[in-house]
């Protein structure tokens, strides 16, 4: 059940009582959240069903087409600064066709998911902590669960189905832009020749960074979808609890995907 | 049908229902009166256990609703249309899409079938070509009326209508009143209407009680409604201009006691 009681707590006695209750709340959220994730996971097999379908298409087309404009820009100075960056220093040693290698390593590894994961978190992801926040105090969550409406379903799986697909899409854009926008401070910056910097970037990047890099995206954009429809779900206290929502949910998903990112750099290249 | 059986209900160190306990009829309207904040859309919520009782429990049709599992609870959700008070539209269907939820997701009708049925309800609620306005375009008369004929749509054999006339003209209203009173007597439906509106409430009431400090202070028909001695139910009657020497006449009421007893 999503529509919750109010809760409420009796005064912490000392600090040492609040930071359990702290720990405690924490603990108990992100077991909720998960819940959720497990509950939109198995909501994925509606998902090209009639009464899905309509409302996928839609959240594919405003998690990736909307975003995909300040994703071009950021993605595209991204790759410029880059290059322009170690081209600088390399240029000391006469190296500076190896900033092909390194745009194209760095965006596909790190740069790529970890901004996309980052625009979609503040975008999409806070917009869907405030909707879904919003539906929670106008009583619509209420209302959907009373008509026997699973909220998961009906709201959280095609969230999730459009994160799943247009994280990693919009990834792989946002790296081949950066390449792009590298190769254009290559050439016109630096002094190297298209035709180096291509052939310097190929020959470094492997296939497993491509692989890697999506999948990171992938399970970024499960997280953020996890983390803001958890978090717009538990809002209380009307408008200022929506902005609260907000507020966490961006904070919440950019701590993760910094964490989670780390952890699979670990598990994968050391 | 529903019965609340010493219900108890605390938010933090508030005591908002104080052992409550009746018993809603079958085929009755039920009405809850009382002041703003007096438990009334929180009694509505137990029953469909949107909340459930710190003590006590709340029992539909000889099923305990509040202790009831995931699945019993769906349903006994299902025999339930209800009218939230905020009217509770998702905002990014249109008004059509909203009325045509229930159907649409619990249902196998055809498209032109669920049109025709969302066509006829919203007529019922006096709203004629609004099929395509967005919630946020409405008054909020409109936008109750519209949730009217989203809990009405599915033809439930319990409806809960928390304040279904508060921001409407008299004249819609009485309209409103008349399509309850016109559910209870043609489909046998079982109301539980909250209201302000005592002139609502005493046309289309079989019962009515009114809600204080978390217990029911006057739980009758609304011909000894209107007697009462209790002195918070009569300034309550008289902050509306309606008093026991009979500014307001019931002609229906002999039929209403009739028809539950
Ligand atoms: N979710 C909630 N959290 C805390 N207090 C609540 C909540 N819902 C209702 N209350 C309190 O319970 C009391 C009764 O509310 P309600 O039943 O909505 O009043 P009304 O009779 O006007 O419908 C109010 O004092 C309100 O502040
Ligand atoms: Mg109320």
């Amino acid at each position: 059940m999503l529509t919750r009681e109010p809760e409420f707590y009796p005064p912490a006695i000392n600090w040492l009582g609040l930071l359990g209750r702290d720990i405690w709340m924490t603990c108990r959220n992100a077991g909720r959240a998960l819940l959720m994730l497990w509950e939109g996971l198995l909501d994925l097999r509606f998902m090209l069903g009639n009464r899905a379908r309509p409302e996928v298409v839609y959240q594919l087309y405003v998690t990736g087409i909307k975003s995909i404009g300040v994703i071009s820009v950021v993605a595209m100075f991204t790759g410029m600064i880059l290059a322009l960056q170690t081209g600088l220093e390399l240029r000391k040693f006469g190296q500076e066709v190896n900033i092909g290698a390194a745009v194209m390593v760095s965006m596909l590894r790190e740069m790529g998911p970890f901004m996309t994961a980052l625009i979609l978190a503040a975008s999409v992801g806070s917009a869907m902590a405030a909707e879904l926040g919003t539906m929670v105090v106008s009583e619509e969550i209420a209302a959907l669960e009373v008509m026997s409406i699973r909220p998961v379903r009906f709201l959280v799986m095609p969230r999730l189905v459009a994160m799943m697909v247009m994280t990693p899409l919009m990834t792989f854009y946002a790296c081949m832009l950066g390449v792009i926008g590298g190769a254009l401070v290559g050439t016109t910056q630096l002094g190297v020749s298209l035709q180096a910097y291509i052939d310097n970037a190929t020959r470094f990047a492997e296939n497993k960074d491509l692989y890697v890099g999506l999948f990171k995206a992938f399970v970024f954009g499960i997280i953020v979808t996890t983390v803001s429809c958890h978090q717009g779900f538990s809002t209380t206290e009307g408008a200022v609890g929506v902005g609260r929502a907000t507020r966490r949910s961006v904070i919440i998903s950019f701590l993760s995907i910094l964490i989670v990112g780390y952890v699979i750099t670990r598990l994968f290249y050391v | 049908m529903i019965k609340f059986e010493h219900v108890t209900k605390y938010f933090g160190e508030r005591r908002v229902l104080d052992d409550l306990d009746f018993e809603v009829q079958r085929g009755e309207t039920f009405v809850i009166v009382g002041f703003s904040g007096a438990g009334k859309s929180v009694s509505l919520k137990h029953m469909i256990r949107l909340l459930t009782p710190d003590q006590g429990a709340v029992w539909v049709d000889g099923e305990d609703i509040s202790h009831a599992g995931q699945r019993d609870l769906v349903r006994l959700r299902e025999r339930f249309g209800v009218l939230f008070q905020s009217a509770a539209l998702l905002e990014w269907l249109t008004v059509g899409e909203n009325v045509a939820l229930p159907l649409r997701e619990k249902t196998d009708l055809d498209d032109a079938e669920i049109h025709r049925r969302v066509e006829e309800t919203l007529n019922m609620v006096n709203l004629n070509d609004i099929y395509l306005a967005h919630p946020s375009d409405l008054s909020g008369g409109m936008r109750k009326r519209v949730g009217l004929a989203r809990a009405i749509i599915t033809n439930p054999e319990i409806i809960l209508y928390d304040e279904p006339t508060s921001g409407l003209d008299p004249v819609t209203s009485r309209t409103i009143d008349d399509l309850i009173d016109r559910l209870r007597r043609e489909l046998k439906v079982t109301g539980v209407v909250v209201t302000h509106d005592l002139f609502s409430a005493l046309a289309i009431g079989t019962r009515i009680a009114m809600i204080h400090q978390g217990h029911f202070i006057e739980l009758s028909t609304p011909a000894d409604f209107i007697k009462s001695r209790h002195q918070v139910v009569q300034d309550f009657l008289e902050a509306q201009y309606i008093t026991k020497k009979g500014a307001w006449e019931a002609p229906r009421n002999e039929t209403h006691q009739q028809s539950i007893t």
